[in-house]
C-alpha cells in the first residue's frame, strides 16, 4: 500500500511539471481514496445527524459489514423503539396503495404510458379471455351444433312438400350472391384464424407441435389483418342489396305465431322475399359485422382510437355506468375482449345459417348457388315474394322481353 | 434450485437511471424499446419516490397465460422467458401484463408490431447459451455466465436487488428491521402471491 502510494505519488509529480490542472484533479481523487480507506479509524465527525433526527439511512453500526446478525441490534427493541433510533416515517402506505390501483408516474423514457406501474385492467383482460369468454364461446359453438344436430335427428331435413317441378324462378342475382359470398368466404377464413388465435394452442397446437403451430398462427394473423376488408366490402354489398327486404312487415308476426313452420311439417306461413328468420340473421350480421370491423379496426390501427370510451359515453346516457376515461391499453384490451366475444356469438348464429342453407333445407342452396330456385320451393317458403315475382315477370314479358335486371 | 427475484427499494432507489442503461448497453436493446425503467412517483414533490420496474418473472404469469402460441415459459429458476422464433407479435402479452414489460419494436398498424422483446433477467432465451443467435435475440446471458442480472449488479445505491428470492428477502427484511415500520416491498404481493406487498 505504502510502496504504491509513493509510486503514484512519484508519478504524479513528473506530470505535475507539465500539466498542473490536471494533474491537481488527479491528486485530489486519490486523496479521496486515501481518506476513505483511512476513514475506519476516523471518529465520529460533525457529518453526522444530530441525536434526535430521523432518518432511512442504515446507522453505521448496523450496517451489513459490521453488524449483520440479530446478536448485535440494541438490546432496547424490547421497548418498542426502532433498532438504531431511524424511523421509517417516510414511507406512505397510502401512495403505495395508490401505485398498486395504476397511478402513473414520470418517466424519462420516450414512452409516457410507460408511466404507470401497475394496471390491473390486465389481469381484468386475461381472466375474461382465459375464462367466461373462451369458456361460453367454446359452450356456445357445441351448444349450437347439438342443437342443430338434435333438431336435424327430429325433424329432418325441410323438404319441398311439393316436390320439385323442375321450373326454376330468379331468386338473387349476380350481385347479391357476389356480395354473399364475399362475406361468406371472408367470415369463414377470418372464423377459422380467430378461433385458432383462441383456441388453437389447446387444440392444434398439441397435434402439430409449436413451431408448426406457431408458424401457421402467423399466417393465420396477416390473413386475418387483410381478409378483414374482404368481409367489410361484403357487409356493405349484402346491406344495399337486401336492407329494403329486410325492413319489418306484417308477414313477421304470421311467422313468428306459426313457428316459422320449421317445428311441424306441411307448415308454411307466408313471406316476402325474407322471411322473420332470415331477417333476423340478416340483421345480427350487419349490426354484429358492423361492430366487428369497428373493433377490428380498433385492433388493426392500435392505440389510435377511443371508441369505447365514446360508447361507453352514450351508453351511460340511457343509464348505464360505464367508465368513460380508458387509457389506450385498455381500448385495446375491451377492443380485444369485444371482438371476440362478438364473433363468437356470429359464428354460432352462422352455423345455424349454414345448416339451414344447405343440409337443413331440401332447394334452399340452390339461392346462392346458381340463384334460381325451384318454383315450388319458392310458393312454399317465400309465397308472397313467389307472386309478386310471377307477377311481375309475367306483365313485363306480356309487354317486352326485357330480362329480369339483376339487383 | 433457486427462484430469482427482482426487488426495487423505493427507499433507496435516485432514479439515476443507470439500471436502464446498463440494460440497453448489456443486450443492444433495439431503439425505442426499455426493458427496464424508472418510474417517478410524486415527482419533485414532498415525498417523491422511484422504482426502478421491469419484467417482474411473475409465478402464474399473465402473459404465459394469454399468449396464442404459447412462445413464453417459466424456467426452472423462475424466470420467465419467450421465444422470438414462435412469437407472433399479437400484443396479447401486452395488454395482460401489469407492469408492462413485453414491448414492441414498432407500434406498427395492421399488426406489424414485430417480435415481442422484454427483460429476460439476464438469462437469454430458449437458443443455444450464449450463442450469437441467442445475443442478437435477447441480448447477453450472463445467468449461463454465472452472473447476475446487469441492472442490479450496477445499482449505485443497491436499490435494485435481483437473484435469488431468500437472499433477496434476507436482505430487505434486513433493511426493514433497520428501518423499522412501513417498508413495502414494491410490486412482490402481486408477482408473487402469498409475499407482503
Amino acid at each position: 500500500m505504502t510502496e504504491g502510494t509513493t509510486m503514484i505519488r512519484v508519478k504524479v509529480e513528473t506530470v505535475c511539471a507539465r500539466l498542473l490542472p490536471v494533474a491537481a484533479g488527479v491528486v485530489f481523487l486519490i486523496s479521496m481514496i486515501v481518506i476513505d480507506a483511512s476513514r475506519e479509524a476516523q471518529a465520529q465527525s460533525s457529518v453526522r445527524p444530530p441525536a434526535g433526527a430521523t432518518s432511512n439511512a442504515v446507522p453505521r453500526a448496523l450496517s451489513r459489514s459490521n453488524a449483520p446478525s440479530r446478536a448485535n441490534f440494541p438490546t432496547n427493541i424490547s421497548e418498542g423503539k426502532v433498532p438504531g433510533g431511524s424511523l421509517g416515517n417516510r414511507s406512505n402506505s397510502e401512495m403505495w396503495r395508490a401505485v398498486r390501483q395504476g397511478i402513473s408516474g414520470t418517466v424519462s423514457i420516450p414512452d409516457k404510458k410507460a408511466g404507470q406501474l401497475v394496471q390491473s385492467e390486465g389481469d381484468n383482460f386475461r381472466s375474461w379471455k382465459n375464462g367466461p369468454l373462451a369458456n361460453w364461446g367454446a359452450w356456445g359453438m357445441a351448444g349450437t351444433i347439438g342443437l342443430l344436430l338434435l333438431f336435424f335427428l327430429i325433424r329432418g331435413r325441410v323438404r319441398i312438400d311439393a316436390g320439385r317441378c323442375g321450373r326454376t324462378v330468379t331468386r338473387f342475382g349476380d350481385f347479391e350472391r357476389m356480395g354473399h359470398w364475399l362475406l361468406a368466404i371472408s367470415f369463414i377464413i377470418l372464423a377459422i384464424t380467430g378461433l385458432n388465435v383462441s383456441y388453437g394452442k389447446y387444440v392444434i397446437m398439441p397435434v402439430l407441435g409449436k413451431p408448426a403451430f406457431a408458424a401457421i398462427t402467423e399466417l393465420g394473423k396477416w390473413l386475418h389483418n387483410y381478409v378483414a376488408f374482404a368481409f367489410m366490402a361484403g357487409l356493405v354489398m349484402i346491406f344495399l342489396a337486401w336492407v329494403k327486404d329486410n325492413l319489418p312487415s306484417r308477414y313477421d308476426f304470421i311467422w313468428v305465431a306459426k313457428g316459422g313452420g320449421l317445428f311441424a311439417k306441411g307448415v308454411h306461413p307466408p313471406a316476402k322475399k325474407f322471411n322473420f328468420g332470415q331477417k333476423i340473421i340478416f340483421w345480427l350480421v350487419i349490426l354484429g359485422g358492423a361492430s366487428l370491423a369497428l373493433s377490428g379496426i380498433a385492433l388493426l390501427f392500435p392505440f389510435q382510437t377511443a371508441m369505447f370510451a365514446k360508447t361507453f359515453v352514450i351508453l351511460n346516457a340511457i343509464g348505464f355506468n360505464l367508465p368513460t376515461e380508458l387509457s389506450p391499453l385498455q381500448e385495446m384490451q375491451i377492443a380485444t375482449l369485444w371482438h371476440s366475444g362478438v364473433a363468437l356469438i356470429l359464428i354460432g348464429v352462422i352455423f345455424a345459417h349454414i345448416y339451414i342453407g344447405t343440409l337443413g333445407m331440401e332447394g334452399a342452396f340452390d339461392a346462392m348457388g346458381s340463384g334460381e330456385v325451384d318454383e315450388n320451393w319458392a310458393k312454399e317458403h317465400h309465397s308472397v315474394w313467389f307472386e309478386e315475382t310471377a307477377k311481375a315477370t309475367s306483365s313485363e314479358s306480356s309487354e317486352s322481353p326485357k330480362p329480369t335486371p339483376a339487383e | 434450485m433457486a427462484r430469482m427475484k427482482f426487488l426495487c427499494d423505493a427507499e433507496r432507489c435516485i432514479e439515476c437511471n443507470a439500471c436502464v442503461t446498463a440494460c440497453k448497453n448489456e443486450h443492444e436493446v433495439p431503439w425505442g424499446i426499455n426493458r427496464r425503467r424508472v418510474v417517478t412517483i410524486n415527482d419533485g414533490k414532498p415525498g417523491e419516490r422511484s422504482i426502478s420496474v421491469a419484467c417482474m418473472h411473475c409465478s402464474d404469469a399473465p402473459c404465459i397465460a394469454v399468449c396464442p402460441v404459447d412462445c413464453i415459459y417459466n424456467t426452472e429458476e423462475g424466470v420467465v422467458l419467450h421465444s422470438k422464433d414462435l412469437c407472433i407479435g399479437c400484443g396479447y402479452c401486452f395488454y395482460a401484463c401489469p407492469f408492462g414489460a413485453p414491448q414492441f419494436p414498432a407500434v406498427g398498424n395492421f399488426g406489424s408490431r414485430g417480435k415481442m422483446d422484454k427483460c429476460t433477467f439476464c438469462a437469454g432465451g430458449p437458443d443455444v447459451d450464449n450463442s450469437a443467435e441467442e445475443y442478437r435475440k435477447y441480448g447477453r446471458n450472463r445467468l449461463a455466465e454465472g452472473k447476475l442480472p446487469l441492472c442490479a449488479e450496477m445499482c449505485a445505491t443497491k436499490a435494485l436487488l435481483a437473484g435469488d428470492g431468500d437472499v433477496v428477502s434476507d436482505i430487505y427484511r434486513e433493511r426493514v428491521v433497520s428501518r423499522g415500520f412501513g417498508s413495502g416491498a414494491w410490486g412482490w404481493g402481486r408477482a408473487y402471491p402469498g409475499a407482503p406487498s
